[in-house]
């Protein structure tokens, strides 16, 4: 961008640009090379080794991805937590969007009073800790509080009431749900400001051919903020398959009933740092954190490559 | 306003206020029943504590059975230390990428982005070998450079967004006034990004102060646990004591309650002008 440029810094002397880049850039990339891409780097490099019950390290190339991959010891609980993950992340998907899209539609519509009030109350839970979220969810659907039977059982639905965290068959999604009640805030959020953005032309011609407020939602507002729906997507993906902390405050790092609710975070975790049935083993350990990686950049090259490219950036 | 307008109104208020409900309505159930007593908890644990009922039991023990006084301490300057850091940092880096060009820059920004997308908590092996290495194993120091280094990337992909914001003519008037460029950046942008503070905090303050993982990974003493940390320990070690979890949680709720209610204007004014580019 040449005409950003004031006239003066491209006068400057090479030598006085040279020590105000060091200055100004030096902390912040020395920090960020030093604490975040340098152990990303040298996670990937320790994944390569092995050590023995000494601590010297030797080098075995690709052999621990093998056993992670090939041995049912490693490969069994590894693809149980990739599927987990992968129920995970389409829950999310699934619910979370589409809520968090239907309450920025209804935010903004036109003439809604209380605007801010309902923005302030459905973000609240997004601002809290995962930890307090899930204990707090924890409580509340024990059958021994009895809040959530009691509650079903006023709307004439008692005999559904089951404690859905302790069964293997569906400790998962309630799981997921938990987290998708928290994290509504953000696709709503990042929605409602994209619809805000729609210039009041387009709803006011679509409003003069005389479509009602459903039709222009669904067919120029929808259309509009596809490009921020894709980001909320990716979003999630990356925070989803990145996930720990919800499954470890309720169920710990053993993922329980019988690792059904096992994802990559948890056996990451439990893989470095070992747990009452394995001692830690951080060789292991970064090989899954890179494995975990290359999930995560996968999601990443198909957005860039695959969704941001087809979808036309309309200029507002 | 006619009729089929005002049943619509009402239908959206409607559907809004089920869902605002079922936001607060469990945050809300927690804290009202840690003011109660162990048997109205179980006996109507939809009710409001009463003179009768209303007891401070669960907050006397939290109190004296952990070091929750200590750990908001610990959350606060870690927190603090951290979003002060990544602030000025931030800012500083911001500056150059957008206002000088170099060769490499384009280059150096791209680098500095690959942190929004990829977790920093995937190189934790690493992480955790360097601290124990450089001997900042369980201490507050290494939370602070972690946090920082993960807060930098969001911070300056935002605060260039404002610098470009800045007009020009500002900084080239003190220029031509013979002011040395650091003194430009600390006396004429700095104090103009103050409006910023609160985007960048969204995204730094919320996620350091409730994070678990590298206080789970990088302190072990309990002299050295934040309040997530802390509060977590002390969960699955009185999951009995339905009074002290109760309070734990609410103590634990609270203060982040009181703060984005007294914040959440720019916080979300903030998060909304932000994430959208």
């Amino acid at each position: 961008m040449p005409e950003s440029l004031s006239p003066v810094t491209a006068q400057m002397p090479r030598a006085k640009l040279a020590g105000l880049l060091l200055f100004f850039l030096g902390p912040a990339v020395v920090i960020y090379s030093l604490f975040s891409i340098y152990p990303l780097v040298a996670t990937m490099a320790l994944s390569t080794y092995t050590s023995d019950p000494s601590g010297a390290r030797s080098f075995v190339g690709l052999a621990n991805f093998q056993t992670l991959l090939g041995d049912a010891l490693w490969s069994k609980p590894f693809w149980n937590a990739l599927g987990n993950n992968l129920i995970f992340f389409t829950v999310h998907m699934c619910v979370q969007n589409p809520v968090g899209i239907a309450l920025a539609g209804l935010l903004s519509l036109p003439r809604v009073r209380l605007k801010g009030f309902y923005r302030t109350v459905m973000f609240l839970p997004t601002m809290l800790s995962v930890v307090i979220v899930g204990f707090s969810w924890n409580l509340i659907l024990s059958p021994l509080w009895g809040v959530a039977s009691g509650a079903l059982k006023a709307v004439g639905l008692g005999s559904l009431f089951a404690p859905w965290l302790g069964l293997e068959s569906s400790a998962l999604v309630t799981l997921s749900l938990i987290s998708v009640w928290q994290f509504v805030g953000i696709p709503m959020m990042l929605i409602y400001a994209a619809l805000l953005n729609i210039p009041e032309e387009l709803i006011d011609a679509a409003r003069v051919d005389g479509l009602g407020q459903l039709r222009i939602f669904f067919h120029i507002k929808l259309p509009l903020v596809l490009p921020t729906i894709s980001l909320v997507s990716v979003l999630t993906f990356v925070a989803n398959f990145n996930a720990f902390d919800l499954i470890y405050s309720v169920k710990g790092a053993l993922a329980g009933p019988n690792f059904a609710t096992d994802i990559l975070g948890t056996f990451f975790y439990r893989t470095f740092f070992g747990n009452q049935l394995q001692l830690g083993n951080p060789t292991m350990g970064a090989a899954v954190a890179t494995v975990m990686f290359f999930i995560i950049l996968l999601g990443l090259c198909l957005y860039l490559f695959l969704v941001q490219r087809r979808i036309r950036r309309y200029a507002f | 306003m006619t009729t089929e307008q005002r049943a619509r109104s009402i239908s959206v208020h409607l559907v809004l206020i089920a869902y605002s409900l079922l936001a607060v309505g469990p945050i809300l159930l927690v804290v009202m029943n840690s003011f109660k007593v162990r048997s109205a908890i179980f006996g109507s644990p939809l009710a409001p504590p009463d003179t009768s009922t209303f007891s401070l039991i669960g907050y006397e023990k939290v109190f004296r059975s952990s070091h929750i006084l200590l750990y908001y301490s610990n959350s606060l300057i870690v927190t603090l230390v951290s979003m002060a850091l990544v602030l000025l940092f931030g800012a500083m880096a911001a500056w150059a990428l957008t206002e000088y060009r170099f060769r490499g820059s384009t280059v150096l920004a791209l680098f500095l982005s690959i942190g929004i997308m990829v977790p920093i908590r995937l190189g934790s092996v690493a992480i955790l070998n360097m601290m124990r290495s450089a001997g900042l194993n369980d201490t507050l120091t290494a939370l602070v450079l972690v946090y920082v280094a993960q807060g930098l990337p969001m911070s300056i992909f935002i605060l260039s967004e404002f610098i470009q914001q800045i007009p020009k003519d500002l900084r080239d008037a003190a220029r031509c006034d013979g002011v040395p460029e650091i003194r430009i950046f600390f006396e004429v942008v700095a104090p103009l990004l103050r409006p910023a503070i609160a985007t960048v905090a969204v995204f730094t303050i919320v996620p350091i102060w409730n994070d678990l993982w590298f206080p789970l990974i990088l302190t072990s003493s309990d002299s050295t646990h934040t309040v997530t940390l802390g509060v977590q320990q002390f969960l699955g070690q009185y999951i009995t004591d339905w009074n002290s979890v109760l309070a734990a949680l609410s103590m634990a709720i609270l203060p982040v309650v009181v703060i984005y209610v007294i914040l959440s204007r720019q916080l979300i004014a903030g998060l909304t002008s932000g994430a959208v580019k």
